[in-house]
């Protein structure tokens, strides 16, 4: 399960924080102060000791600054040359996620366990019912043999007092396509082949061991520099993400030193009207099935983990590509910087010629933070293009085949349903839609469980962020009515 | 009984730091304090421009007056809970 905001997130935004605070001070000279000044002296600390929580945080700090640990070849290598290093470059870190060895706990791999609740009862249920028997009795109690134990849980079902409980991995049982798992040490590792970036262990591990490469100090660097123009591409997720309206954070956006600022809810409006023809297309011609291919992380997962399901995937283009496309018509030399909820959408950028950089809302709040820009204070400014309320909805669960059913209406027979959450179950059951046939005719798939305004990047409440999406919806035109 | 008032600062440095976490109170309070507190939800309360800290301890809630630095979730909770119990 993915935990709400709590103290292993809530320090990776102070450290992004302060990792922009330290390039605006003086270039990052002063960087090697930041794991001090967040666990000063005297002051509470976790894991053993206040010397292990700061030199964990230094590790935090260099993937805030686009370096992974296993990047490291000398411990002593500071931050300040750290970010010397990421100011010089000039391609940004790899694409990835990656754990902290010495900050992962090595949670326990035995997944079943006797608790004291166990009365060591005549019955014994658990070991009649145990395929594999590995439970014996010991002290009067039952035990499990590690080594013959499968994790199959039926002892734990059928123990009257409830004493088998099951601890699990908590990165392992968020991660969807089985991309992390134990080294013989026990320390987790993710593969980066089969990883789908969709940021759960990111958000489910209790000890903050899983880190994302960030691009933010490629993209201050080029603001500072001042040599291009550096525009932010909003992704429609971005409503509800930071108090005041969207046009002041337009006028904020400004202040950090974006260009311009531009909605990716215009370039959905391309994604919608291209899906919809695709989708009455394909049906024309006798296809059983399309899903959405706005979702990175799915499009991913279909290509490495569903087979079954990618010759059902839709061609048409997210709506980050139709806006960088417009961008860099309309401005060829600006630098595009995707803004969203997503850290999949690196792996879209990677592919995409006209988006340079990604950066998530968490990412441009601690630069509006260390700004100390208040974006209430702003003065609002308007998008030259209009979105429409079809386009503004896809950060919402339902949002994107609900877009796309207002044009088929009445052309094509429209079957939609929606997989909310890219889950193992929802996974097979993927499969089996794309195998076995089911009655739908459309699937519209999002990673993350409510849609993107609950990915890994965002600020605000899932449910907070949804009902505002919701409100601007209801101000924007009807799709049908906007000319091309 | 007059009801607690939480007040949760919505500037944006403390909206990014954390408080848009805490206004998981308005959607899903804990039970015992469910119907007991009353929430706001402010504009910046200038705690952060404070420069006495040597670095910002947002975000900030205050309960019935009384402020809470680097405020979470949980910290909020037990604070309004302490007070319930005193009276």
């Amino acid at each position: 399960m993915l935990i709400p905001k709590n103290n292993a997130n809530q320090m990776r935004t102070r450290i992004l924080v302060k990792i922009v605070e330290k390039f605006l001070q003086g270039r990052f000279a002063d960087a090697d102060r930041i794991p001090l000044e967040l666990r000063p002296k005297g002051e509470p600390f976790s894991r053993c000791c206040i010397y292990k929580d700061r030199a964990i945080l230094k590790y935090r700090c260099m993937a805030s600054m686009g370096f992974a640990p296993e990047d490291e070849t000398d411990e002593l290598t500071s931050l300040k040359e750290y970010g010397e290093k990421a100011l010089e470059r000039s391609e940004h870190a790899p694409n990835k996620l990656a754990v902290i060895t010495d900050a992962c706990s090595a949670c326990v791999k035995s997944r079943y366990m006797v608790t004291d609740a166990c009365r060591g009862c005549f019955a014994q249920p658990c070991q009649v019912n145990c395929p594999k028997q590995a439970i014996t009795i010991v002290n009067g109690r039952s035990h499990i043999d590690e080594t013959k134990c499968i994790a199959c849980g039926r002892c734990q079902e059928v123990c009257p007092y409830h004493a088998v409980i099951r601890v699990p991995i908590p990165c392992e049982e968020a991660c969807p396509v089985g991309a992390i798992s134990k080294d013989e040490f026990g320390k987790e590792h993710i593969d980066v082949e089969k990883c789908i970036l969709c940021g759960k262990c990111l958000q489910s591990c209790p000890f903050g061991a899983v880190v994302e490469m960030s691009q933010i100090v490629d993209v201050i660097k080029h603001i500072h520099e001042g040599n291009k123009k550096v525009v932010a591409m909003l992704a429609p997720a971005v409503i509800g993400q930071f108090p005041g309206t969207i046009n002041q954070l337009i006028g904020a956006l400004k202040k950090v030193g974006f260009a311009d600022v531009v909605e990716v809810a215009a370039g959905a409006d391309v994604t919608t009207r291209n899906e919809a023809a695709e989708f009455i297309e394909k049906m024309e011609n006798g296809e059983k099935l399309m899903t959405t291919s706005c979702c990175p992380a799915y499009c991913k997962a279909a290509e490495v983990h569903i087979p079954e399901i990618k010759p059902f995937v839709s061609h048409t283009k997210a709506p980050m590509y139709y806006t960088a496309e417009m961008l860099k018509k309309e401005q060829p030399d600006c630098v595009a910087v995707f803004v969203g909820p997503c850290l999949a959408k690196r792996i879209e950028a990677e592919k995409d010629p006209n988006v340079d950089y990604v950066l998530t809302f968490e990412e441009i709040g601690a630069m509006l933070v260390a700004g100390g820009i208040n974006v209430m204070d702003c003065e609002p400014e308007d998008f030259a293009k209009i979105s429409s309320a079809q386009s503004r909805r896809f950060p919402v669960s339902g949002g994107v085949a609900g877009a796309v059913a207002s044009l088929v209406e009445g052309k094509a027979d429209y079957k939609p349903t929606a997989i909310n959450g890219l889950s193992k179950a929802n996974i097979k059951l993927l499969k089996q839609y794309a195998t076995k046939g089911c009655d739908f005719n459309m699937i519209e798939v999002m990673c993350c469980e409510g849609g993107c305004v609950a990915g890994p990047g965002c600020v605000a409440l899932p449910k907070k962020s949804a009902i505002m999406v919701e409100n601007y919806v209801k101000t924007g035109p009807n799709l049908k009515e906007m000319d091309e | 009984m007059e009801k607690i008032k939480v007040k949760i600062c919505c500037g944006t440095s403390c909206f990014v730091m954390g408080a848009a976490q805490i206004q998981m109170l308005e959607f899903d309070p804990p039970a015992d304090i469910k119907d007991k507190i009353e929430i706001e939800e402010t504009r910046c309360m200038n705690h952060c421009h404070n420069t006495a800290s040597k670095y910002n301890k947002g975000p900030f809630v205050e309960v019935n007056g009384e402020l809470i630095e680097e405020a979470n979730f949980e910290k909020v909770v037990n604070k309004i809970r302490e007070i319930l119990n005193q009276e």
